[in-house]
């Protein structure tokens, strides 16, 4: 098992020089939670999009049916 | 439109590009990018930070879809994000792409961008998304970092190029050469 230092690739446009520097350990814990708070809001966002379908999808249901909709369902229908 | 560099990375691959001490001489700039990173998945997101700020000060606006579903969100993040990345499940050799614009890179205002990417995957699951962004920094933009926030490592050949735009010889119009 290797324990190699991630590193990043810095390329300053007015020389043209290209480093590739090892990440401190400070990036290294940042990075870590970068990746918490992305599946976080990953998680959230899909969340939100199925439970807005489910509430389209009994809306499209019930108006068939003649029934009536709920606030949340019929705000789906409303631009 | 001119290029000002280009990363492409290498055997190994690497946790960010960076872009830095970019030149005070165009108007506006443009990255264009084409990425692929080590999560295990099929979707990427990626992150932008201006001038190495990774305080809350990015917000956006988006329409994304998945292949199979779409929503919108706005929030505050530390960086201008994307899903414009492929995961390194997507379908083999395949890179997510995406463009960034950002106009008046040296105005002492806030900044706002736009953002449209979508990544390349032979299955249901490809995602697309526009944005809006703003980054509330008022100093000049001198450096622009991509990371990837699943993954750890952008893989082999995924490249990214920085564009300057130079504005018209009447200072007005903005033109390309």
């Amino acid at each position: 098992m290797t324990n190699e230092i991630p590193t990043k690739i810095v390329i300053n446009c007015s020389t043209g020089v290209r480093e590739v520097l090892e990440l401190t350990q400070a990036e290294i814990d940042e990075r870590k939670a970068m990746a918490i708070q992305a599946e976080e809001d990953e998680f959230a966002a899909l969340e939100a999009a199925e439970a807005l379908a489910e509430l389209k999808t009994s809306a499209r249901s019930k108006l068939v049916a003649g029934e009536p909709l709920t606030e949340e369902e019929a705000a789906t229908l409303i631009i | 439109m001119q290029a000002i560099q280009t990363v492409t990375v290498g055997s190994g691959g690497q946790s960010s590009i960076t872009f830095s001490s970019i030149p005070d001489t165009y108007t506006d700039l443009v990255v264009l990018c084409s990425l692929r990173s080590n999560r295990t998945a099929e979707v990427e997101r990626l992150t932008f930070r201006f001038n190495g700020d990774s305080g809350s000060n990015y917000s956006y606006k988006a329409l994304i879809g998945t292949g199979s579903s779409k929503f919108s969100e706005g929030i505050t993040t530390n960086g201008i994000i994307s899903y414009a990345a492929t995961g390194n499940t997507a379908t083999a050799n395949t890179f997510g792409n995406l463009s960034l614009y950002i106009p008046n890179y040296l105005s002492s205002n806030q900044k706002s961008t736009s953002q449209d990417g979508v990544f390349e995957n032979n299955a249901t699951n490809a995602w697309q998304n526009i944005m809006a962004n703003r980054w509330t920094g008022t100093a000049p933009i001198n450096s622009i970092t991509v990371t990837p926030d699943f993954g750890t490592l952008w893989l082999e050949h995924s490249t990214a190029t920085l564009y300057g735009i130079l504005a018209g010889s009447d200072g007005t119009t903005t033109v390309t050469t």
